[in-house]
């Protein structure tokens, strides 16, 4: 007879042990898949999962695919330790590249170098602003912030489409969606001559660091800690649970707002309708996977960013359908989930049943 | 002008209909304590199967058997996860979405451009002549009156019915339901795989009547829809109804308002059903006390048996 | 057209084997594409993957096609191309117009890689740029339309405000009033390409309103199905839907873009490629029509001359008088509207659409 007993403290081994056993899993699953489809699974495995990590312009890549879901998996994590479930950082995202990009369109001559700092705050400013919304509403009227923040992303995506192919519509576009490209001044300086990599990227990710040292060091880190494990408790201790629900969806709003700027600046340099290959969603797993902790949100983003650019080369030179790159992702997710009891509870095995 | 409003309301009807299937799976779902926000995945599955069934046996009422099935098994994967795994139930949703969308495309790679006979609309002999009320009441297809003799079934049953008090008790406290002796997560398990299969006649509906094709990712967001209107009808069936109907009429309205040349434009109109769930959201949760009433206190939270 | 095609094709298979251009099998030319959608959407991604198939077909000795599909417009787009160029291939088609500005970076980065982007206006000395006058063939569904039609209403389901769709209603419009000048289009936007459910929705409402002839500017068979179910008449959009409503589809409007595809494959291969503007509709064999189906065969005959006389360039879809919603003449009696700017950046209804263009 099996059973489950919580563990008291965290085991190392285990919380090392288990993506490692997810991953041996997951290769021998997707061996499997790759071999119905008449591919072979050593090669195909390594176009998916090594890959991309073997070329300097792959890196790059990684990197930049990588940070802004590191960036907004780690805001969303202060809510979702604190049991405030934003799921609309995809519409944050979005506000925050209208707010800080309509600055570049309006300014679209200037030369200043203050135009990209004062994008960055108001991009920040902007994801914040639509999180205040389902903040707001939660607090005022008690309305569930998960269905709140989620509708708003629609309305954010269609926001912009109405923006961009309207009264911010580039003159010279013939008529197309889009914005005029941002001046020089508005564009992030690429690390590396030919590399996508940009100094967004840099700043994505050393927020894991910044957010770890919050969380571990600041009084303010600790009432989230304990907000999230005792909401009773913590409540008894003094926290105000509007307070925290403020805060906890102003910091996930204002991550997303800023890698949506990020985004725009870094990587398009203008705004267009699709700014977002479903960054906002993807992020809430990689928060998850990450156990809501910076570092594990910060491989987490890089592990799904592997998998994205993986699935792209597994196009390229083997021909594999883009649905299998999902299929894939699917199953990696549901085996890291399967796997994280270990590291919660210790399996006890019992000769008699438990009664 | 009544024509074009019995026309825009049978349209509606149709519109809701998905949205009804899905959402009243997801419903006995939370009531029992669980999130599962991969109503979208399983509706995509469930279309998918549903789709290729019928393609390859001619038959589409085994279609959408096989649509609740596959919705089903999907479902179970989440159930294994969550309630014996004991994984956040947020993230293995959000996990059954991904999965369920590329196991759909997948799936479906084959069977994109193929055509099958769609279920079409009843017609009995003269009720449905009558005229106004003839094809309101007797003119949808057969789909539309069995997702609504779910819905009531499963109203009934919450209300009525011993195992759905205890199916209430179970998401209310699943505590003290396992102190009196019921089977928690066995509960859970069946709650999961009602709504799994739920979602996968919603997606079929779609692949086999809605439009009688199979794309990809064709369900476009409808799966999210339902999960809102679960909380938009603060659990209640009767609700989830009333909001289905609402949503899909806002949706059928704007493009009654655009096709009607009122030169509002057409993306505040896209925006509108959002918007009006949020204000309707804001409106119905305003009283923090009747909303608890009918809101699982354990939804979300794992559960494992002490002793 | 197609003849044309492969007469380039026997030329360079003439020139092969007089031993100009060496090619052993391991050094194929890779030419390389980047997908919207999925290419079984049967709708515009469908037909560029025809064409890919095309190359294949013809010149499948000599070259080796790759595409990723499914790639969104935005921050993924321009590596997904870089990735193409990366991995060795020196042709490569972009084929949605949010390709625009990452195609011009990567082409950038790798000056001996030629790139073709679809619908765009930007070239460089290795970009070149193509699209097709679809508005060719929407003329000629307007007057199917206006000739079939009995309640005087067409249903016209648009996807986004941009120059092409805003083009394809007006000459829409054109053509059923050459017929008749008192037709009225309804136009429903969906703001997207491709959401089956959410097309259908729109045909329905349009059928609600009256209308009796359903076209679109959408890609999947969603619409054309639920005309069909009501026992209505539409058009197929991007390639034949027949199969999927053969009681119901008039005709449709075919892209073909398989002969430019093969014609600068080979030019890549005999090193005659140069960058440029390639805008062809009937003429050329860019834009086709699928077989008047559904229709007395009066209308099918005049329908056929139309196209026929587009195709010789005897006549144009955007011929003067042409008035504008506010009545103002935009284009004189027998002058044609000029390609640039007045086509290229159409962002006006013609007199008669019932609807105000999204701004």
């Amino acid at each position: 007879m099996l059973r489950l007993e919580p563990r008291s403290t965290q085991s190392f081994a285990a919380a090392w042990l288990s993506p490692v056993m997810a991953l041996v899993l997951t290769a021998i699953t997707g061996g499997v898949i790759f071999l119905a489809m008449g591919k072979d699974p050593s090669t195909a495995l390594y176009i998916y999962f090594v890959e991309p990590l073997t070329t300097t312009s792959g890196l790059s890549e990684v990197a930049v695919k990588a940070g802004p879901l590191i960036l907004i998996g780690i805001g969303l994590s202060f809510g979702f330790r604190a049991g405030v479930w934003n799921i609309g950082a995809e519409g944050q995202y979005i506000a925050g590249a209208i707010a800080g990009g309509g600055l570049a369109v309006y300014f679209h001559d200037s030369e200043s170098t203050l135009l990209l700092p004062a994008m960055l705050v108001l991009g920040t400013l902007g994801g914040m602003t639509w999180a205040a919304v389902p903040a707001l509403l939660k607090t005022r009227f008690n309305a569930n912030e998960i269905l709140v923040s989620l509708m708003l992303v629609y309305v954010a995506e269609l926001l912009l489409v109405h923006l961009v192919q309207g009264p911010w519509r580039n003159p010279q576009g013939w008529g197309f969606p889009g914005t005029r490209m941002f001046p020089d001044v508005a564009i992030m300086p690429l690390l590396f001559a030919g590399k996508r990599a940009h100094l967004g990227t840099l700043i994505t990710l050393a927020i894991p660091f910044i957010a770890w040292f919050i969380l571990a060091r600041t009084r303010f880190g600790f009432t989230v800690r304990v907000f999230g494990s005792a909401p009773l408790a913590a409540r008894h201790a003094g926290v105000h649970s509007h307070r925290m629900i403020w805060r906890s969806l102003l910091i996930g709003g204002g991550f997303a707002g800023l890698a949506g700027v990020i985004e725009a600046t870094g990587t398009i340099g203008q705004l267009m309708p699709d700014i977002s290959p479903g960054y906002g969603f993807t992020a809430i797993i990689v928060a998850f996977l990450g156990r809501l902790h910076p570092a594990g949100v910060l491989l987490a983003g890089i592990a799904i960013a592997v998998t994205y650019i993986g699935g792209e080369g597994a196009q390229i030179s083997a021909g594999l359908p883009k649905a299998v790159t999902g299929l894939f992702q699917g199953i990696i997710l549901f085996y890291l989930l399967a796997f994280d009891l270990f590291t919660r509870y210790r399996i006890i095995v019992s000769s008699r049943t438990t009664e | 002008m009544p024509d074009l409003i019995i026309a825009s309301v049978m349209t509606m009807m149709t519109a809701a209909t998905p949205l009804v299937f899905a959402a009243t799976g997801e419903l006995i779902c939370e009531r029992s304590g669980v999130l599962n926000l991969g109503v979208e995945g399983m509706m995509l599955i469930g279309a998918v199967f549903g789709f290729a069934t019928a393609a390859v046996t001619g038959n589409a009422p085994l279609g959408l058997l096989m649509a609740g099935v596959a919705g089903l098994l999907a479902s179970l994967i989440f159930a294994t996860l969550t309630l014996s795994l004991l994984s956040n139930q947020v993230a293995t949703g959000l996990a059954l979405t991904i999965f369920g969308t590329g196991l759909s495309a997948l799936v479906g790679f084959d069977y994109v451009g193929e055509t099958i006979d769609q279920i079409a609309a009843i017609h009995l002999p003269v009720l449905s002549d009558l005229p106004v009320v003839g094809r309101l009441l007797f003119g949808h297809d057969p789909l539309v009156y069995l997702s609504l003799g779910l819905l009531a079934a499963v109203a009934w049953f919450l209300s009525r019915s011993r195992w759905g008090m205890i199916l209430r008790a179970v998401g209310d406290s699943d505590v003290s339901a396992h102190a009196i002796g019921y089977p928690v997560v066995l509960i859970r398990y069946a709650a999961v795989a009602f709504g799994g299969m739920m979602a996968g006649l919603g997606g079929g509906y779609l692949s086999l009547v809605y439009t009688p094709l199979w794309a990809e990712n064709m369900a476009a967001g409808r799966g999210w829809i339902a999960l809102a209107l679960v909380v938009f009808a603060s659990w209640r069936p009767e609700r989830v109804l009333f909001g289905a109907i609402l949503f899909g009429s806002i949706t059928i309205l704007q493009l009654n308002a655009q096709a009607a040349g009122l030169g509002i434009p057409a993306a505040f109109m896209s925006m509108l059903p959002y918007i009006a769930t949020i204000v309707v959201l804001v409106l119905i949760s305003r009283d923090a006390i009747k909303i608890r009433l009918n809101a699982p206190a354990c939804l979300g939270r794992p559960f494992r048996a002490e002793r | 057209m197609k003849y044309l095609v492969k007469l380039v094709v026997v030329m360079f298979a003439a020139v092969l084997s007089l031993g100009a251009i060496s090619t052993a099998s391991a050094d194929k030319l890779k030419v390389g594409f980047i997908y919207i959608g999925p290419p079984g959407d049967h709708g515009w991604t469908y037909a560029h993957d025809q064409g890919r198939l095309m190359i294949d077909n013809m010149l499948g000795e000599h070259v080796e096609t790759t595409y990723v599909e499914g790639v969104p417009e935005g921050p993924d787009a321009e590596r997904a191309i870089a990735k193409l160029a990366e991995t060795g291939h020196k042709l490569i088609f972009t084929t949605s117009f949010g390709y625009m500005e990452p195609t011009l970076k990567v082409a950038k980065r790798f000056p001996d890689v030629k790139f073709e982007h679809a619908t765009g206006y930007k070239q460089a000395d290795n970009v070149a740029t193509y699209s097709a006058r679809f508005y060719e063939g929407r003329y000629v569904q307007g007057q199917i339309a206006a000739k079939i039609s009995k309640s005087g209403i067409i249903g016209y389901i648009a996807s986004f405000p941009i120059p092409e769709v805003v083009r394809g209603i007006n000459a829409f419009m054109l053509g059923a009033q050459s017929i008749n000048p008192d037709m009225k289009v309804k136009v429903v936007w969906a703001y997207t390409w491709f959401d089956p459910p959410k097309e259908a929705d729109a045909a329905k409402v349009l059928m609600d309103q009256g209308a009796d002839i359903i076209t679109q500017h959408t890609d999947s068979t969603a619409a054309l199905q639920a005309a069909a179910a009501r026992g209505i008449y539409a058009f197929g959009q991007a390639s034949d839907m027949i199969q999927f409503a053969p009681d119901t589809q008039l005709t449709a409007i075919l892209d073909d873009w398989g002969p430019y595809y093969v014609k600068r494959t080979v030019d890549v291969l005999m090193g005659t490629w140069s960058s440029g503007d390639t805008w062809n509709g009937m003429g050329p064999g860019m834009v086709g029509m699928a077989p008047f189906t559904n229709m007395p065969s009066d209308i099918a005959m005049m329908a056929r001359e139309t196209a026929e006389s587009i195709r010789t360039g005897a006549f144009h879809p955007f011929t003067g008088p042409i008035y504008n919603q506010a009545g103002e003449l935009v284009v004189a009696a027998g002058e044609v509207a000029p390609d640039f700017p007045m086509l290229a950046t159409m962002n006006f209804y013609v007199q008669g659409v019932d609807d105000k263009l999204p701004e």
